[in-house]
């Protein structure tokens, strides 16, 4: 995202440097803007990307968090604030565009990434990220995300699943676990959830993590991955609603269970976890993963974790580790893979049309028959 | 058969017999027509479309006016030979001037038993029929309930039948050509090209060109195509059974440099060039839909002119796509029909809230629900017009003719790069599909699009802040905000769908401010009038006391029922709209000076029933909703009754679905 060749450099405007007058149309103007609105900062603070707009989660909400998180790693990306763009849909999380000293669009219910890829496969020079909930990107907006992801737009799209639908006040959400009672569900609900990190990967998502928004350092890491890897990149953050879902992570949160049920994912190092490493992941026998006790292996046996499997089979196994209730949830980067990016294609497309045929308006409106009426 | 065979109508003292001598020995008179309507009908698979397409090219080329009216079905493939599976073309082609694809044919192709079933109830009595006899086999005919054969049993008697082997003779033709039976057989469109092509003096060099290379790859078929292609044109030279062959001269045109063209088609180039006049890039957001589809196919192909094309996985992506690449300094665009429209709906609010430019093209069919997806229709301008939660005005703008698509895409650009907002631009499946030929603009005539982006603060914060940027300080002209691409240094900002303040563009539940924004919001759309030139009133006597005013595709077919009631001796005035909304300035002084006004439409009388509303003026709405265009003659009743009664409206102002 950071590295992509600037398609503003890559069009150079042919009459920089002469002196005369040559008569050349103008320069794109989208470039041209950009030029004129000066010198790029990339020296950039934490406070840099705040706004004067009063943050109004809730008090306790784990968007503050994110928020803080996201404002102090930003800087560390090098991207001028003009060049980020973040689009949101609607939900809580879907305010987040309002406090960054970004450009943003804050949209509508479920739509985010089908706007960023218009933005994002028009200019390519830009960094987009989306910023979504769990009912936004996964209930009315599940068919754009899965489009998104398979076709590996150059985004950073953010998930904060707090497993409840928080601003229309407490909803069972997609991601809630079967018997949930809630205001539309008194006798539990019936909805078999999604995990949404298998969903990424079942749509072959090149890029798929899942952090904690309380954990500064480990949500760090993920998006800074996930803001350097070409393509669509979804991360999920698990966010406690302390109003509607309080609590939720807390079997993950707690030092005295964290340790026990979360599965930390780093490149290359073995799958070893629990208090003492007393747990590990190893394959069983139809090909997928299941949890052993660390002491009842081979060493050889443990799964060496390897984010870079083309084959997307590993990660969607690793993801299938964790349950409704959150025990053996693995955390970190389950895939992250390269493969072509989509709006690179669409530019080499265009490229190659130039190249085959320059643009002449003229020629085209006459086409190949006509005729003269004198 | 031998004789004369009336066709077309012959203009008073038009007809000028000649003789010509073909080879083969055979004498054959020449007759002059001034226009003549031909239909071609057949099964899906027949070719139709292609072979209407053709004999329109050769038509336009050989400078002759022209207007097509394409009806095919849904389905891509019916059932062989049954009635749901016709398709047909017809072709209105003239001496002069004509304005609608004609009423009625003078000539009507049938190439099975069920395009005759269909479409013989249009052709008067005394017209020419040729028919396909080989595809009228008892299995054929009874697929569409024919007791015995029509070409043979007497029942078509008051027509002037040629029954003709097409097939057989197609397969003879290529006997030698290496090709199969079935394979042969596909050739009888062109054989039956070929024929027409005789008949009627076209030039063949372009349909001969044109199979070349369409099969450049398989070069067999191009050969087989050609050949089954002059082998009816040879036929119609030599056959006694048709002696005579007819001649259109070319219709006087402006000087100028002219093609065919259809109707998605110039809308398809009408977008290329308000990128091209603007600067922009266009990005095109779309989720295939008849009868849109087609301009995502046209402008996919012009990837070099800076277009991107983006095929969605929804209409609600497509559109949001689009409105993303405007956000980012791009003309963007999608194009849908009604169904998508509804769809659409919330994106286009949100486009209206953040006053962002975008054209959506809604190329109208019947509905409701998926209705006639391959039939045209006027029902959804108020759709347009209304169909958003919330006060959510939106211009609209609509083409006349397949030609005019073209100004009405820049036009619908202008607006939209102008204001600043969504424009809605309505064609239908008749503009669409249908053709005619174009003067083709010089290229420094177009409209300057060029738009200028914010690169620099325009303001000062509450607090007095200086150097703030406020993406929503208007333009004391136009209302619109400021247009600041993302990656201009300073001026990051943010956008969405809930409330903003006036000015700082932050969230705003304030009620005065709400009420102020919608306000502001209505006047900028409103304003646009001020942009429009003064409304054109086609009243050549100067003294019509009945006006008919319409708009979009209905123009052809009132307009041919204007010069049929002023050949009569009478007066009406003719007001046709290309801007639904907002309407002219002038509208209503206008439609006042009139004692009655009559407002035709292929709906229920949606731009009628606004009419009144906004004009308190008793609009009579006339109203047809057959899948079809009005017919000439039929409207030119309805509007000779109007004026006949005198000025004094009479009972009910409304007429209608009669037709």
């Amino acid at each position: 995202m950071t590295t992509l060749p600037d398609p503003l450099l890559s069009h150079p405007d042919p009459t920089a440097g002469h002196v005369h007058d040559l008569g050349m149309p103008a320069a794109d103007p989208i470039a041209a803007a950009v030029a004129a609105g000066g010198d790029k900062q990339t020296a950039l603070k934490a406070k840099d990307f705040k706004t004067d707009q009063e943050v109004r989660w809730c008090p306790g909400c784990g968007d503050y968090v994110i928020l803080n998180a996201v404002q102090s790693f930003l800087p560390s990306l090098g991207i001028a604030r003009e060049d980020m763009v973040i689009v949101s849909g609607i939900g809580c999380s879907s305010r987040f565009p309002y406090y960054m000293n970004t450009y943003g669009m804050h949209s509508i219910h479920g739509r985010a990434p089908a706007i960023a890829t218009g933005l994002a496969a028009s200019r390519p020079d830009l960094s987009v990220w989306v910023v979504t909930g769990d009912g936004d990107a996964l209930s009315i907006g599940g068919n754009h995300l899965i489009h998104t992801l398979r076709r590996n737009v150059n985004l950073t799209i953010l998930l904060f699943n707090n497993r409840i639908y928080g601003l229309t006040k407490g909803q069972y959400s997609p991601t809630s676990e079967i018997g949930k009672v809630t205001k539309s569900t008194p006798m539990g609900s019936l909805d078999h959830p999604f995990n949404p990190i298998s969903l990424a990967l079942g749509a072959d998502a090149t890029f798929v993590g899942r952090a904690m928004d309380s954990d500064r350092k480990g949500l760090t890491e993920v998006l800074r991955q996930a803001a350097e890897h070409q393509g669509t990149s979804l991360v999920e953050i698990y966010q406690n609603c302390n109003i509607f879902n309080d609590g939720a992570f807390d079997l993950l949160k707690d030092p005295a269970t964290g340790a026990q049920w979360s599965i930390p994912l780093v490149h290359g190092q073995p799958l070893v976890f629990g208090p003492d490493g007393g747990a590990c992941v190893v394959r069983d026998e139809f090909g997928g993963l299941r949890i052993a006790e660390t002491n009842q292996v081979d060493a050889a046996q443990i799964v060496v974790h390897d984010a870079h499997r083309e084959d997307p089979s590993y990660a969607f196994a690793l993801s299938r580790l964790s349950h409704q209730d959150l025990r053996y949830t693995p955390m970190g980067v389950f895939r992250s893979v390269q493969k072509p990016v989509y709006e690179r294609m669409m530019a080499d497309q265009l490229e190659d049309a130039r190249a085959e045929q320059p643009a002449d308006l003229g020629a085209l409106l006459s086409g190949n028959d006509n005729w003269v009426v004198a | 058969m031998t004789g004369t065979i009336p066709a077309g109508t012959p203009a008073p003292g038009g007809v000028n017999d000649e003789v010509s001598s073909a080879p083969g020995g055979l004498v054959k008179d020449v007759v002059a027509l001034d226009r003549v309507v031909i239909r071609l009908a057949g099964d899906s698979g027949d070719g139709m479309q292609l072979t209407g397409n053709r004999f329109t090219s050769e038509t336009a080329s050989f400078g002759n006016d022209l207007s097509t009216l394409p009806n095919f079905p849904a389905e891509i493939r019916a059932p062989t030979g049954t009635l749901p599976g016709v398709s047909s073309f017809q072709l209105h082609f003239a001496d002069h001037d004509i304005m609608t694809p004609g009423d009625a044919p003078d000539v009507l192709v049938v190439m099975n038993p069920a395009a005759l079933k269909a479409n013989l109830v249009d052709l008067p009595g005394g017209g020419l029929l040729i028919a396909d006899s080989d595809e009228f086999t008892p299995r054929n005919l009874a697929k569409v309930g024919y007791a015995t054969n029509p070409l043979e049993d007497g029942s078509l008697e008051g027509w002037q039948l040629v029954a003709v082997p097409l097939t057989s003779m197609t397969t003879d033709a290529l006997s030698g050509s290496g090709l199969g039976k079935k394979e042969a057989e596909r050739s009888k469109n062109m054989f039956t090209l070929g024929l027409l092509s005789w008949m009627y003096h076209r030039p063949t060099e372009g349909t001969v060109r044109f199979l070349e290379r369409q099969f450049r790859k398989k070069p067999e078929i191009a050969a087989a195509n050609i050949a089954a292609f002059r082998a009816g044109f040879n036929y119609g030279e030599t056959t006694e059974a048709f002696a005579v062959s007819y001649e259109i001269k070319p219709a006087p045109m402006a000087p100028g440099r002219y093609r065919n063209i259809s109707g998605n088609q110039a809308l398809s180039y009408g977008l290329v060039a308000a990128g091209q006049r603007s600067g922009l890039p266009v990005f095109l957001g779309a989720y295939p839909i008849t009868p849109a589809s087609d301009i995502l196919h046209e402008l996919s192909k012009h990837k070099s002119f800076g277009v991107r094309t983006f095929q969605a996985e929804d209409e609600i992506a497509g559109i949001g796509a689009a409105l993303g690449a405007s956000f980012g300094g791009a003309l963007g665009i999608t194009t849908t029909s009604g169904p998508g429209v509804a769809l659409k709906a919330e994106t286009i609010g949100l486009a209206v809230m953040t006053e962002l430019p975008l054209v959506i093209v809604d190329v109208q069919r019947g509905g409701p629900s998926t209705g006639l997806p391959t039939k045209t229709e006027q029902s959804d301008l108020l759709q347009a017009m209304f169909g958003r939660n919330g006060e959510a005005p939106v211009p609209v703008v609509a083409p006349r003719s397949p030609g005019d698509c073209f100004d009405a895409a820049i036009e619908a650009a202008r607006i939209a790069l102008t204001y600043r907002t969504p424009v809605i631009l309505l064609s239908d499946g008749y503009l669409a599909n249908g053709a005619e030929p174009w003067a083709i603009p010089d290229v420094d005539s177009l409209p300057d699009l060029r738009v200028e982006f914010t690169t620099e603060p325009n303001g000062s914060a509450e607090d007095g802040t200086e150097g703030q940027f406020l993406p929503y300080l208007r333009d004391p002209e136009t209302l619109a905000r400021p247009w600041a691409v993302p990656g201009t240094a300073g001026l990051q900002h943010r956008i969405g769908g809930l409330e903003k303040a006036d000015k700082t563009g932050n969230i705003s539940y304030d009620a005065a401010n709400h009420d102020f924004m919608v306000r502001t919001r209505q006047a900028k759309i409103d304003g646009i009038a001020a942009s429009l030139p003064a409304t054109e009133v086609d009243d050549p006597n100067g003294d019509a006391r009945v006006a008919v005013i319409g708009w979009g595709s209905t123009y052809g077919p009132i307009g041919a029922a204007c010069r049929r009631i002023r050949r009569s001796g009478r007066s009406i005035a003719q007001v046709h709209l290309r801007h639904l909304n907002p309407l002219p300035a002038d509208l209503g002084e206008i439609l006042a000076r009139y004692d009655r006004v009559v407002c035709p439409e292929m709906n229920l009388g949606q731009m009628a029933m606004l009419l009144r509303a906004k004009y308190l003026i008793d609009v009579e709405s006339h109203t047809q909703v057959r899948g079809l265009p009005f017919r000439a003659a039929e409207l030119a009743a309805v509007l000779q009754d109007v004026i006949d009664a005198g000025a004094a409206p009479a009972g009910a102002a409304t007429t209608g679905g009669h037709a």
